[in-house]
């Protein structure tokens, strides 16, 4: 079902990722651009290495889940399971225009996924959900869970952090894309997180941290969870906000971008050059 | 006339149904009813989760989104306020078969006070697409209401209550999902009520009107959403009032519903009796507080005859 992908694909296949995401910011409302561009990378190593998904059948009991929980980073996703075959790539062109199904967050209506997200600090409790479930009907697959490292600040992930591991859900995987910036600045300025990996360790997780961009190092530690029995898996992955694009890498305002016609072109030429 | 706790009833009848529907999951947020149960062969289905509401909710939803019918206990107080983005979210949005078990509803929780107190939460649930919104008014017609909802392909809120309240009177045939039950006959006065205190005080209330040569009907709306509009408008065709009563702030809750019903498609002069637009903070078990605010028989017949006498009805 799964279609591992060679590393040089997988670098092709996250330039494809971040082209569309770069293109959809050109639509008539823009996006989230910063954040999609540093999930980009964990995204193609889940749906292109790791996780057991089958755009066929995609309701299929026995596939791996995947939650969005930092829901802005939707065009992200879409991209991804455009790219996964889910729907017709030409589809993303249609984000955020009256009809379209592509929403500024994911909605079920898009093949794929698994639940509306968007809404901060939801997702690790969805996930724990389908982790649950998999556990009560013996079946062995995964739950992935995409957080925000800003995201964190709600109480809820912590809330359901501390169930997961009450439960012992160690089919339950939280990447947490750590680049540090949130919509208004530097989350450690904001409300800070670190010491973040050993935050997770005291709520007895088994926790990994890992650079966010380096897709041998994210297929070795995704691929390789549970990593210890009993205990559900958090990987810190060290990302870079805007990741790819030099212009707009590591910069706050990258967060939410409606590119012009000049800069959308500028940033694609960039994307193309390999300007990283 | 026997005393049962809703939430009993439904405790017992879920332990019950967890035997013969193998997809049925019980999520519990540590609120002790079922301390102690023995869930047999299906120990494994029964899952504490901890003080965590919103959690539970989203845990919930996961499961349901995979086959799994939930049932989630909880607080009626935590259900519909502090849970309610998950619930609103993950849960009704998704349309997903969670049954959201909500117990010490209204003021039921008594002494606890304002914290613990849930006089919002019908108007809260009641203003979410997907939901069904169920109040039973005695162990009874928990029992029977429980297992119909079991049946709904989507949500459902049930507000249960803390501890023992009397039964509806002997005969009162079960409840169906959906229809407002005519548990009196009268056609001058119509009383609609919703909770276990309430059906009991306009049942009482309906007989002292009687009494005084008017003749009083009592509809059991256990229903609140979707709202049986067609049996409400039949059955005050020729009201002079329509009366509500309810354990639930004024807005939003059994008197709004029957004053949106009316207001769109038969309008006729309503009088609601609801618990009044503030916290309660004096201390007093359920029935206590209830009859502070007249939601007794003589209370609720007491604001009739004032209604009357104070207006130029028809």
């Amino acid at each position: 079902m799964t279609a591992l992908v060679g590393a040089e694909s997988l670098q092709e296949t996250a330039l494809r990722i971040r082209r569309h995401i770069v293109d959809m910011c050109a639509g008539p409302e823009g996006g989230h651009l910063g954040g999609s561009l540093s999930s980009a990378d964990i995204l193609a190593v889940l749906y292109f290495s790791v996780m057991n998904v089958d755009p066929g059948a995609p309701a299929d009991p026995g596939r791996d889940v995947f939650l969005l929980s930092k829901g802005h980073g939707a065009i992200g996703l879409y991209a991804t399971l455009a790219e996964r075959g889910y729907f017709p790539v030409e589809e993303l062109a249609t984000y955020a225009r009256p009809g379209s199904r592509l929403m500024g967050h994911p909605v079920r209506a898009v093949p794929g996924v698994e639940m509306p997200t968007g809404s901060l600090g939801h997702g690790l409790a969805l996930g724990l959900g389908f982790a649950l479930s998999a556990r009560l009907a013996g079946r062995a697959n995964r739950s992935f869970v995409l957080m925000g490292d800003g995201e964190l600040q709600e109480g809820s992930c912590w809330e359901a952090a501390i169930a997961a591991a009450a439960q012992r859900a160690d089919n339950l995987v939280a990447v947490i894309d750590r680049n540090g910036l949130q919509l208004t600045g530097h989350t450690e300025q904001i409300a800070p997180l670190e010491p973040l990996a050993d935050r997770w360790r005291a709520f007895n997780w088994a926790v990994r941290e890992v650079d966010g961009h380096d897709h041998e190092a994210l297929r070795e530690a995704l691929a390789s969870a549970p990593w210890e029995p009993g205990r559900p898996s958090a990987l810190v992955a060290r990302t870079v906000k805007g990741q790819g694009l030099a212009m707009v890498a590591g910069k706050p305002n990258s967060h939410y971008a409606t590119l012009s016609d000049r800069m959308h072109a500028r940033l694609a030429r960039a994307l193309q050059a390999g300007d990283r | 006339m026997s005393a049962t706790a809703t939430r009993t009833a439904y405790r017992d009848a879920l332990v019950a149904r967890m035997a013969l529907d193998p997809a049925a999951v019980c999520l519990d947020t540590d609120t002790g009813l079922f301390s102690g149960v023995d869930f047999g062969d299906a120990a494994a289905r029964y899952l504490n989760l901890g003080i965590a509401e919103h959690t539970l909710m989203g845990v919930a939803a996961g499961m349901a989104a995979s086959g799994w019918r939930p049932y989630v206990n909880t607080m009626a107080a935590f259900a519909g306020a502090r849970a309610l983005e998950a619930v609103k979210i993950d849960i009704a949005y998704n349309a997903l078969p969670v049954r959201v078990m909500a117990t010490h509803a209204g003021v039921s929780a008594g002494h606890l006070g304002p914290t613990h107190h849930a006089l919002e939460d019908v108007a809260v649930m009641r203003t979410l697409p997907n939901m069904t919104v169920v109040v039973p008014a005695d162990a009874d017609s928990t029992v029977a209401l429980l297992a119909q909802v079991a049946e709904l392909p989507g949500p459902a809120y049930v507000r249960l209550g803390r501890k023992p309240t009397p039964s509806l009177p002997d005969g009162t045939p079960p409840p169906v999902l959906g229809t407002i039950q005519r548990l009196r006959a009268g056609e001058e006065i119509v009383l609609v009520a919703a909770g276990p205190l309430p059906v009991l005080a306009a049942l009482g209330a309906a007989e002292a009107l009687a009494e005084d040569g008017l003749d009083a009907g009592v509809l059991h709306a256990h229903t609140l959403k979707p709202f049986d509009a067609e049996t409400l408008v039949a059955a005050t065709g020729h009201a002079r009032l329509v009366v509500t009563v309810e354990e639930h702030w004024p807005a939003g809750g059994l008197g709004s519903a029957v004053a949106e019903e009316l207001a769109e498609r038969a309008p006729r002069p309503l009088l609601r009796i609801a618990m009044p637009d503030r916290f309660v903070d004096t201390v007093g078990g359920q029935e206590h507080i209830v009859a502070e605010h007249g939601i007794t028989p003589a209370g609720v017949a007491a604001r009739v005859r004032a209604r009357l006498t104070a207006t130029d009805l028809p």
